[in-house]
């Protein structure tokens, strides 16, 4: 036995609960206070449902969730499907600039993707922005975390069943069909979700492609805490908070990998 | 590519351009060609209501065709290249203290038992699964004039004789948010390097008389040099070209590249010189990547 799996100081474990504890409390506080019978998020008076009934009845709200969910709904089927295509792309023929094209947009700080999207969106398609402007912008990004995990998934299959496959006399859609699409439907259901997930709570990039008509889940939480800070955003945190936790436990259903960070 | 493809039959080389094409022409129109105009644009001069002005105009008084008027602009008054520095500073600074606060905890869930890691790891993992906003609204709370924080911290300092201060809205409140949002960024890489540590190395170095700082400092320390520059990378690009945090937490004078950009496209609507300053922090996050890959030997984000 090892003394290595023993080096576990006492320092070291202050220091890493000490890490832990700043990365749950926050949150902590956003949830505790949304149950908080008090117009400040200063100190705890009493408990309420109030700020979650308010949250019921603010039109503009529900319209941004609506719109949240529409978007997420068709830009994460769309980019399921290219970016699967785009998985086995990079991991069967390793084409190098179609990986450099999936990854780099997702490596860029995200206000590079987001203005130039506008520029594009506007200066040359002359389209007025929108829900059609916010899903291709979506698309673009999640297309990148699909492929990643499916081809994640493909590489840790054994080629030979593929080649068995073509040996039998199945020709390319058949063994696609009936051999390396169950094989990799984990990894594509996963990378649905996930897409879901990351279009539900994208900011930035909305930001520079919604235009003024269409208003989102998180740009309606931006404008509130920029114009006035309510319990009510606390409310529609945990909401949000509780919706996209089990949409990433759910996907780590399927493809383990995206919860250990190797993803 | 080209000299596989010379390899396959005609029917594998049809299947390959089916299964590539579409994701292919798709990121061919929504990222590489916007990256394109970008380029383009900073050298357009900005049009009447904002936006660009036209290449070629009836009006010979309109300024039209392409210009390096930006880019002189940009080196020309001192302020640009300011708000480049502190941005730099703030993603240095962000840097070092995710480092810091990454460093115990991948080290505590490098060395625990296989069996409670993934639980270790997913915890680090599950606060990202709230919102970007959330979790800078959380700090927007604890660092409000009414807090219980601000008013520990405005105590304490009046026990000194120093004046109460505002945490919110200030480069602290900034610096605290943008560590809260990217620190994961850097536990991740950092535990996925330490995790390959040989355990018997440290054995080793005990048994040749090593004490307990020494066998950090000489062995865990350097070996883990490769995870610290990528996790680096993945905590610095992002900060670089951020608007948000100091947008919610930070006060007027907070301004980095990101609200600089931000105003340029959203505010006054200069189009030609916001792209020259998209321009600039693109170029300035190519040249972090490649320091961090020619350094950490990381393979980038998804190795």
């Amino acid at each position: 036995m090892h003394k290595g799996s023993g080096r576990r100081g006492p320092w070291l474990w202050t220091g890493a609960l000490t890490v832990y504890a700043f990365l749950y409390v926050p949150l902590a506080i956003v949830i505790a206070y949304s149950f908080n019978d008090s117009r400040l998020n200063a100190e705890w008076v009493g408990f309420t449902w109030r700020w979650y009934e308010v949250l019921l009845h603010d039109q503009d709200m529900l319209a941004a969730a609506g719109n949240s969910l529409f978007i997420a709904l068709v830009s994460s089927c769309i980019a399921t499907i290219l970016g699967t295509m785009a998985g086995i792309a990079m991991h069967r023929y390793g084409m190098k600039v179609l990986t450099f094209m999936v990854l780099t947009p997702v490596a860029m700080p995200e206000i590079l993707l987001g203005v130039s999207l506008l520029l594009f969106f506007i200066q040359v398609l002359n389209l007025t922005l929108g829900m059609i402007s916010i899903i291709f912008a979506h698309i673009t990004f999640s297309i990148c975390f699909v492929a990643v995990i499916v081809r994640a998934r493909l590489a840790g299959m054994d080629e030979s069943i593929f080649e068995a496959a073509r040996d039998l006399g199945a020709s390319p859609w058949e063994t696609f069909r009936y051999v390396t699409f169950p094989l990799i439907l984990p990894g594509v259901i996963a990378g649905g979700l996930m897409a879901f997930t990351l279009s539900i709570d994208d900011f930035v990039i909305t930001f520079f492609t919604a235009g003024v008509g269409v208003q989102t889940l998180p740009l309606r939480i931006y404008s509130m805490i920029k114009i006035a800070v309510t319990p009510e955003v606390n409310a529609v945190s945990t909401l949000l908070m509780l919706l996209t936790l089990t949409l990433i436990l759910l996907a780590s259903k399927f493809a383990p990998d995206v919860l250990k960070g190797k993803v | 590519m080209s000299d596989e493809s010379a390899n396959l039959s005609p029917a594998a080389r049809l299947t390959k351009w089916l299964v590539s094409g579409p994701p292919f022409i798709f990121l061919l129109l929504f990222f590489v060609a916007p990256s394109m105009i970008m380029v383009l644009a900073s050298f357009r001069y900005p049009g009447e209501f904002g936006g660009l002005a036209p290449i070629a105009a009836a009006d010979p008084n309109i300024l039209q065709g392409f210009t390096l008027e930006t880019y002189q602009f940009f080196f020309g008054d001192l302020i640009y290249s300011e708000i480049f520095v502190k941005s730099f500073l703030v993603a240095t600074a962000t840097t070092l203290i995710c480092l810091l606060l990454a460093y115990p905890l991948a080290l505590l869930i490098a060395r625990s038992p296989k069996t409670s890691r993934d639980l270790m790891v997913l915890l680090v993992i599950l606060p990202f699964a709230s919102n970007f906003l959330i979790r800078v609204y959380a700090w927007m709370i604890i660092l409000g004039p009414q807090s219980a924080f601000s008013q520990l911290v405005n105590s304490l300092l009046a026990v000194f004789g120093a004046g109460p201060v505002h945490l919110l809205f200030s480069p602290f409140a900034v610096l605290v948010g943008m560590v809260y949002v990217h620190l994961p960024f850097m536990v991740l890489p950092l535990y996925t390097n330490l995790e390959k540590h040989d355990p018997a190395l440290l054995d080793a170095a005990q048994d040749l008389g090593a004490n307990a700082w020494q066998r950090f400092w000489r062995v865990t320390f350097p070996l883990s040099l490769p995870g610290i520059f990528s996790g680096s990378a993945l905590v610095f690009i992002p900060v670089l070209g951020m608007f948000a945090i100091p947008d919610i937490l930070g006060g007027t004078g907070d301004m980095l590249i990101g609200n600089l950009i931000k105003e340029q496209f959203l505010g006054t609507r200069d189009w030609p010189f916001g792209s020259t300053l998209s321009i600039m922090l693109t170029i300035a996050v190519l040249l972090i990547a490649w320091l961090a890959a020619k350094f950490g030997g990381s393979r980038g984000r998804y190795a």
